[in-house]
């Protein structure tokens, strides 16, 4: 199969998600009240607490919670596709004379707009707020392909629990038990310095952590070099483990 | 147009496939009955490329399914037992992207999918979301996209299992249909009916192999033979019927039936019986040779009945 035919059939697929996505507005509501109950919750919940002052607050926590919406857009993924195999639709996709990775292709394009979304949400809600970015254009650009290639790193584990989950109910469960400890047990946000010392251990390693450092920095115009390849670094570790599991799990699931 | 041959596949200590054979031309309908679990749906997974047999060959249009799945999947379509369909789609656009994985031209695959949802009596519902459709109209629509690209062969698992019968009445037209247009079909039930009305040849399947193959009046006649039944207008004379009938006779609700030895001549039977019947003075109100039902058959050949079935 040619990669043109490849991406074609992939394209189609990314396009029944879309139109999928405008046929059930309760999926957009999913991805859109998330970010934008903890964004107000979080901001004047806690925003004086943790930093004094909830303005400051905003610019702190704001590319963490752009990060979180996007770990949870990623469960969304892993929803979908869980569906697609537990139904006969995956079977009729395969019966198709389509290339084999066409449908994770298609879920995984059409995914991207999902994230795009949800970041595009959190930081409208932000600026609506107050948050400002004090590094131009170029910033905004790093801190963007950044995010999509994290976003696109963190695919591969919601697929290869997409893939695997005997039900829709399990991929939740599973998802919530990752996340969770990835997005609370990190600096999204509290300063890593204001948590205990045992917690520290883990948050300052937490892939998490360093994407939400790397845009603070890319945004802010504080120097981000180290953050971001950490954030490279852990997301290639991720697609290096994940994805060849989710393609290994994902070729079984029909045998 | 569908050769299979010896084909076997286990899970763990299940065996769902063991010595599979099966060859069926091109342009007819072959019915694979069988109880659940007796190794269809394996088999026609096999068949349509999404399972790799542990051994045995499987070719459809001279594909290989193993090494030319590609090829395979360029002639097939299939109707698995669960609805393909995309619930948060309309029918239309269920349709539209099997025309778009299909690289079907723009102006073609309007065409087509228009043409298809008009066929299956779907127009009026083409722009509803799937999930508001009855159960009939989604599996219509199912077999429809199975369709869209004129497949040459076509495998539709259990295609009527959960519907009413009047819908199941549909799906049998639509089947007829496409055997006018020269579509090879191959298609599993349980139903005996249903292979009864469609099939050309019937394979039973039982533990994972094909027991017996026939058109379905071979089947009858080879397992079960002729049945002669008589009822006499008055079950007082019940013992004379039998006396006409002989020894072998047996009598339930009023009817008096015995079964005829292999090869003999209907019609000549049921002369003789007549004239016997009119010499002992005995007034009937039913008198008949039949020939065994499939149901009968497929009892003598699994041990099993099969699904309860109710047809208005």
């Amino acid at each position: 199969m040619s990669p043109i035919r490849t991406l074609r059939h992939g394209g189609a697929l990314a396009w029944r998600n879309l139109v999928k996505f405008r046929h059930t507005p309760d999926q957009l509501l999913d991805i859109t009240l998330m970010p934008i109950t903890f964004v107000l919750m979080f901001v004047f919940l806690f925003g004086n607490a943790v930093s004094g002052d909830w303005h400051a607050y905003l610019q702190f926590v704001i590319p963490g919670i752009a990060v979180q919406a996007l770990m949870f857009a990623t469960l969304g993924s892993a929803i979908s596709l869980n569906s697609d195999i537990r139904t006969g639709v995956y079977d009729r996709l395969r019966s198709l004379p389509i290339a084999r990775s066409a449908p994770l292709i298609g879920h995984i394009l059409g995914d991207t707009v999902k994230y795009a979304l949800a970041i595009v949400l959190v930081f409208g809600i932000g600026a609506a707020l107050g948050f400002r970015v004090h590094n131009g254009l170029s910033g905004v650009a790093a801190a963007a392909l950044l995010m999509l290639v994290f976003a696109l790193a963190v695919c591969w584990i919601a697929t290869l629990i997409g893939v695997v989950a005997r039900a829709a109910e399990t991929v939740q469960a599973l998802s919530l038990v990752l996340v969770f400890p990835l997005t609370f047990g990190s600096n999204v946000f509290v300063p890593t310095g204001k948590l205990p010392g045992w917690l520290q251990a883990w948050v300052k390693i937490n892939p998490v952590t360093q994407v939400s450092d790397a845009l603070r920095a890319l945004l802010l115009g504080t120097p981000a070099g180290p953050a971001v390849t950490r954030t490279l670094l852990w997301s290639a570790a991720i697609v290096a483990v994940f994805a060849p599991l989710a393609v290994m799990a994902y070729r079984r699931a029909s045998r | 147009m569908i050769e299979v041959s010896g084909l076997r596949k286990r899970y763990g200590d299940t065996v769902a496939l063991d010595g599979f054979d099966l060859a069926t031309p091109a342009g007819s309908v072959c019915g694979l009955l069988g109880p659940n679990g007796a190794g269809k749906t394996t088999a026609v997974r096999v068949l349509a490329t999404l399972l790799r047999p542990d051994s045995g060959t499987a070719r459809v249009g001279g594909f290989d399914v193993v090494r030319q799945a590609d090829r395979v999947r360029e002639l097939i379509g299939l109707t698995g037992q669960f609805a393909a369909v995309d619930d948060a789609l309309t029918g239309a656009e269920n349709l539209r992207l099997i025309a778009r994985l299909l690289e079907l031209p723009r102006m073609q695959a309007r065409r087509r999918v228009a043409e298809v949802l008009d066929r299956f009596g779907l127009a009026d519902a083409a722009g509803r979301p799937v999930r508001t459709y009855s159960g009939g109209m989604r599996r219509r629509l199912d077999v429809a996209a199975s369709l869209l690209g004129r497949p040459q062969v076509l495998f539709l698992d259990e295609p009527t299992t959960g519907l009413d019968p009047r819908s199941r009445a549909d799906v049998w037209e639509l089947v007829r249909g496409l055997v006018a247009d020269g579509t090879t079909v191959l298609l599993t039930t349980q139903y005996l009916e249903e292979a009864d009305r469609l099939a050309d040849s019937v394979c039973v399947v039982d533990h994972g192999r094909v027991v017996r193959t026939g058109t379905p009046s071979q089947l009858k006649a080879q397992i079960g033979g002729h049945t002669l039944s008589v009822r006499p207008a008055d079950p007082a004379r019940i013992p004379d019927v039998v006396a006409v009938l002989g020894d072998a006779a047996v009598t339930s609700d009023g009817l008096v039936s015995v079964a005829l030895s292999g090869g003999s001549d209907a019609a000549a039977v049921l002369a003789e019986a007549a004239a016997e019947l009119r010499r002992a003075e005995v007034a009937v109100d039913e008198l008949g040779v039949r020939l065994a039902s499939l149901d009968e058959v497929f009892l003598a050949l699994t041990g099993q009945f099969t699904a309860k079935e109710v047809i208005a």
